[in-house]
């Protein structure tokens, strides 16, 4: 037995995996064929907060925005932590209902949320444009630079004895364990699946797309932007199932550069950059921010989420595959969520109880 | 000539002299501070390094050595 | 709205770019060169009077300085920024004759203010930067340290030393064989008073605010000089990005191209430095040949083939003469800074295992000069391959990535050089 649990993938959500295995004392492997976090995790934005469509999604972004805040004493300096809290924006007058909703909502289950009038906004973030009615503001909210969090928890897993085997490529999952591209066999009692968008290729029959997004990224403008700003339509954009859209969604990393996002495309796999997508994504940042037209865009590049129908990640056992857990489809909210899925993924193969109820996860719910 | 400000005191530069050479002309060295606090000028002086970003005209992040000098410019060296 | 009116579009108004502009609009074609720089003439004939440039404004080729190709929005069509202008521009035939960069070399205080490029202090200077008086050591790698020092000194500097890391057997040898043995006899006649020292380099550069002395190494001799400057170059760097980003591939770092100096993209052209550091001659000789081809007449072009050939052997052996020697890989210490933009030491950068993991990891080549500078140093370090491109190739303002420019701006910007 090479190990008790093979990890497959080693983006954040394979590291959060790997982290949670090994302080729960299991010796672990992780496999990744390319680079340790090349895949959606070195393309992400690292916001990392709560959404509240549905119960399910509530809860899963809550307790890990809330495990990554009490985790941040620990962090070192490079993961670029801020707790700098994020405001939605409501564009228009009969938006505010809505954000009133979701304010009472996030109140009612103990988050802290408050609403700010369209002056208190305009103080907030003095580089929106003036006039806009009014905002939410989620103050615990947080932002983290995403290769470097799942370099963290994959290192943390190391230290702990998990060996990362990096260049090697799993062909196959059995019920002993995994086959190799290059022919070897690599055995354990559980194998879990963080494989993100190339997860089909191992387990035929999972609705998971890509689902390609663009960001921009700027020089160095510290204070510019202080909250992580998005449009209350940014959720039509991210639980919509349109073949493309764009959003105002920025964000200040904690070098003083503001990250720019988001396109949502479906049915594209060309991970080149598109001018067009480009052009409409900072035209809306425009629209919101008018000065940040000025600012010097220093490049722009893609990554792809890996989406399910609805927007869950699929977390648990695989019908017909003994042994193997699969823990994918994060979709745009990866770098959050995967705490409590990397605590499901623990809590099955443990036998410990599950942090928060699997079932809205639970693959076989498609 | 004409005449432009780096960092505040007045200057005299022939037409065509680049925003990089007035500075050096107005006796700095020093064109920014890098991410670590660093004393920077420039390197590569065709465009490619960006150790000569000064601020233009309350535009920061302007390679000095690829813009020529306006009458009237306004140049701050970083720090 | 795309402006389409040419027929041939240049990217770079060097001798390559100036070149192939001069034979394609000879031969009637429409065309348009594109320059980063306000004037003409490429990183050696910057601002001055050449019969090249002349003959570029006499031959009814438009010229567009102060632009800078940013991006490849689809297949055909360039994305060109100026300061106050961004537009598309469709080509039927593109040459793309970029130039290329200097190569630096981290050393421990390198970064300090008065460390420039022996070619960038060379443009600086040509732009008004003042050197009378002042104290230059010369550094490096290759004969542009030679050229470099005599336009120092014919602009007033005080010359204190040209340090060489080449072994003068191999520096003689290359001189005596190349065809530019009286220009280089001429060059250090104008230098003999320079102490000229050959397998010498510098291994720290000193000073609070900026470099005040520079300590060089010659065999197991240290000691250090005191300069104002200290003006290094180790050889150029082909800019092949916008070949990549057009989707041309690539040879040894350098961009691949056919006996018409096609690339590996149908109806794109490359000349210059980003085949291979091969010098204003050669560049003059591609270009030629790719603005005949670009043109469609593969008659005149295969009239300089022979040349081309011969200027592609001193090419070669220029490369083998001056080639780096490892010892420079010992230069740094843990805490240089290698990635100037980020300051990313080296003791950061070495534990991983390629350049895309150390970028992710540490940031380093994530600042505005996206790896032009350190990019080319760690592949000499690590032997990394260095080869991801993204738009845009160089910062732009973010207005200026919505796409609202229309052909009747960019017209305003025309000019004929001269
Ligand atoms: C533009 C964009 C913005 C985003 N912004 C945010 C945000 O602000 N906040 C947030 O929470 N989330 C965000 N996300 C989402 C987040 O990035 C992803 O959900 C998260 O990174 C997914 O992690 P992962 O480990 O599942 O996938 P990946 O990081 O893609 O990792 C999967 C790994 O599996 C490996 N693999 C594939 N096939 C095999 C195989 N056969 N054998 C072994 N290994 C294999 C891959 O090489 C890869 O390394 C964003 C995503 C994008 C694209
Ligand atoms: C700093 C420097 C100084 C040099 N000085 C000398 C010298 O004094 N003597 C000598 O013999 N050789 C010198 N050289 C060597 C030089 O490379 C060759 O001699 C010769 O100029 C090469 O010609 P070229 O046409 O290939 O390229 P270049 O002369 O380099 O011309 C390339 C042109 O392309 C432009 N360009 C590049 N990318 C873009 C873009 N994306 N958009 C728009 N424009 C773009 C550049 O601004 C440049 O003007 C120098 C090189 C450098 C880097
Ligand atoms: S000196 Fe390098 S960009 Fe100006």
């Amino acid at each position: 037995m090479t190990a008790d649990v093979i990890v497959i993938g080693a983006g954040i959500v394979g590291a959060a995996c790997a982290d949670a295995l090994t302080q729960g004392g299991l010796r672990v492997v992780v496999i990744e064929p390319s680079l340790a976090v090349s895949g959606a995790t070195g393309a992400g934005m690292g916001h990392l907060l709560i959404l509240d469509e549905n119960e399910a999604e509530f809860s899963i972004t809550r307790y890990s925005r809330d495990r990554w805040n009490q985790m941040a004493m620990e962090m070192p300096s490079s993961l670029e932590y801020e707790r700098c809290g994020t405001i939605w924006i409501a564009a228009v007058p009969e938006e505010l209902p809505l954000l009133k909703q979701r304010c009472a909502f996030l109140q009612s289950r103990q988050v802290r949320a408050e609403i700010l009038d369209s002056q208190q906004l305009a103080e907030a973030e003095p580089n929106l444009r003036p006039g806009l009615p009014g905002g939410l503001f989620i103050p615990d909210d947080a932002i983290l630079y995403p290769p470097a969090a799942a370099g963290w928890l994959l290192k943390r897993a190391e230290q702990r004895g998990a060996a990362v085997l990096t260049g090697k490529r799993v062909t196959h999952i059995q019920a002993w364990g995994v086959e190799l591209e290059d022919g070897s066999r690599l055995e354990a009692h559980h194998v879990v699946c963080a494989t993100g968008m190339w997860t089909p290729q191992l387990i035929g029959g999972l609705p998971i797309q890509p689902r390609k997004g663009h960001l921009v990224i700027t020089d160095r403008y510290p204070g510019f932007v202080r909250h992580a700003v998005m449009e209350l339509g940014y959720l039509k954009s991210a639980h919509g199932r349109e073949s493309e859209s764009v959003a105002f969604n920025v964000q200040p990393r904690k070098t003083g550069q503001v990250l720019i996002g988001s396109s949502r495309q479906f049915g594209v796999t060309d991970a080149r950059p598109e001018s067009r997508i480009i052009s409409s994504m900072v035209q809306r940042a425009i629209d919101f921010m008018p000065r940040i037209a000025q600012l010097s865009a220093l490049r722009a590049w893609t990554g792809f989420r890996a989406a399910t129908p609805d927007r869950l990640p699929m977390v648990g056992p695989v019908a017909n595959r003994p042994n193997c857990l699969l823990c994918a489809g994060h979709e745009g909210i990866g770098i959050t969520t995967c705490l409590a899925s990397a605590g499901l993924v623990s809590a099955f193969i443990l036998g410990d109880r599950p942090p928060l109820d699997p079932k809205p996860y639970a693959v076989e719910r498609f | 000539m004409i005449e432009i400000r780096v960092n505040g005191k007045t200057l005299k530069v022939p037409e065509g002299v680049s925003v990089a050479a007035a500075i050096a002309l107005s006796g700095h060295d020093r064109f920014r501070r890098s991410v670590a606090g660093q004393p920077r000028g420039p390197l590569c002086g065709i465009g490619v390094c960006f150790e000569c970003r000064v601020t233009v005209d309350g535009e920061p992040h302007v390679r000095s050595c690829q813009l020529l000098c306006w009458p009237g410019m306004e140049v701050c060296t970083d720090d | 709205m795309i402006e389409s009116r040419w027929d041939v579009v240049v990217v770079g108004a060097g001798p390559a770019g100036l070149a192939a502009a001069c034979m394609a609009a000879e031969a009637g074609r429409r065309v348009v060169v594109l320059d980063e720089n306000p004037q003409p003439g490429g990183q050696i004939w910057r601002g001055e009077d050449h019969h090249w440039i002349r003959r570029f404004s006499a031959s009814g080729s438009t010229f567009r300085g102060a632009c800078t190709v940013v991006d490849q929005p689809e297949p055909g069509v360039l994305h060109v920024v100026g300061r106050n202008i961004s537009y598309h521009l469709r080509f039927k035939r593109l040459v793309i004759a970029t130039g290329a960069r200097e190569r630096f070399m981290p050393f421990p205080g390198w970064t300090l203010p008065g460390v420039v490029g022996a070619g960038g202090l060379q443009a600086l200077v040509k732009s008004g930067w003042p050197l009378a008086g002042k104290r230059v050591v010369v550094a490096g790698a290759g004969p542009l340290l030679l050229q470099a020092a005599a336009f120092f000194r014919s602009r007033g500097a005080r010359l204190t030393c040209l340090a060489e890391q080449t072994p003068l057997r191999r520096g003689l040898s290359f001189a005596l064989r190349s065809g530019k043995r009286l220009q280089a006899i001429a060059l250090l006649g104008r230098l003999c008073d320079v102490p000229y020292r050959w397998s010498c380099w510098p291994v720290r550069a000193s000073g609070q605010e900026r470099v005040e002395s520079v300590t060089l190494r010659q065999g197991d001799r240290m000691w250090t000089e005191p300069c104002d400057y200290l003006a290094c170059s180790f050889g150029l760097v082909p800019n092949t990005e916008l070949a990549q980003l057009v989707g041309c591939e690539l040879v040894d770092g350098a961009v691949r191209v056919d006996e018409q100096q096609e690339t590996t993209v149908s109806g794109v052209y490359c000349a210059g430095e980003p085949t291979g550091i091969g010098g204003v001659d050669l560049a003059l000789i591609q270009g030629q040949i790719a603005g005949c081809s670009a043109a469609g007449s593969l008659q005149r072009a295969s009239a300089f083939f022979e040349q081309r050939a011969r200027w592609i052997e001193f090419r070669a052996r220029l490369q083998a003469a001056f080639a780096l020697r490892q010892e420079l890989r010992q230069l740094p210490d843990p805490e240089t800074v290698v990635c100037r933009c980020e300051d990313v030491p080296l003791k950061e950068i070495r534990p991983h295992s390629c350049w895309r993991s150390a970028k992710l990891q540490t940031r380093c080549g994530m600042g505005p000069c996206q790896g032009r500078i350190c990019g080319p140093i760690v592949e000499f370090l690590f032997g990394w391959k260095v080869d991801s491109v993204r738009p845009p190739l160089t910062p732009v303002r973010l207005e200026q990535l919505v796409n609202r420019g229309s052909a009747a701006t960019a017209d305003r910007h025309d000019s004929h050089p001269g």
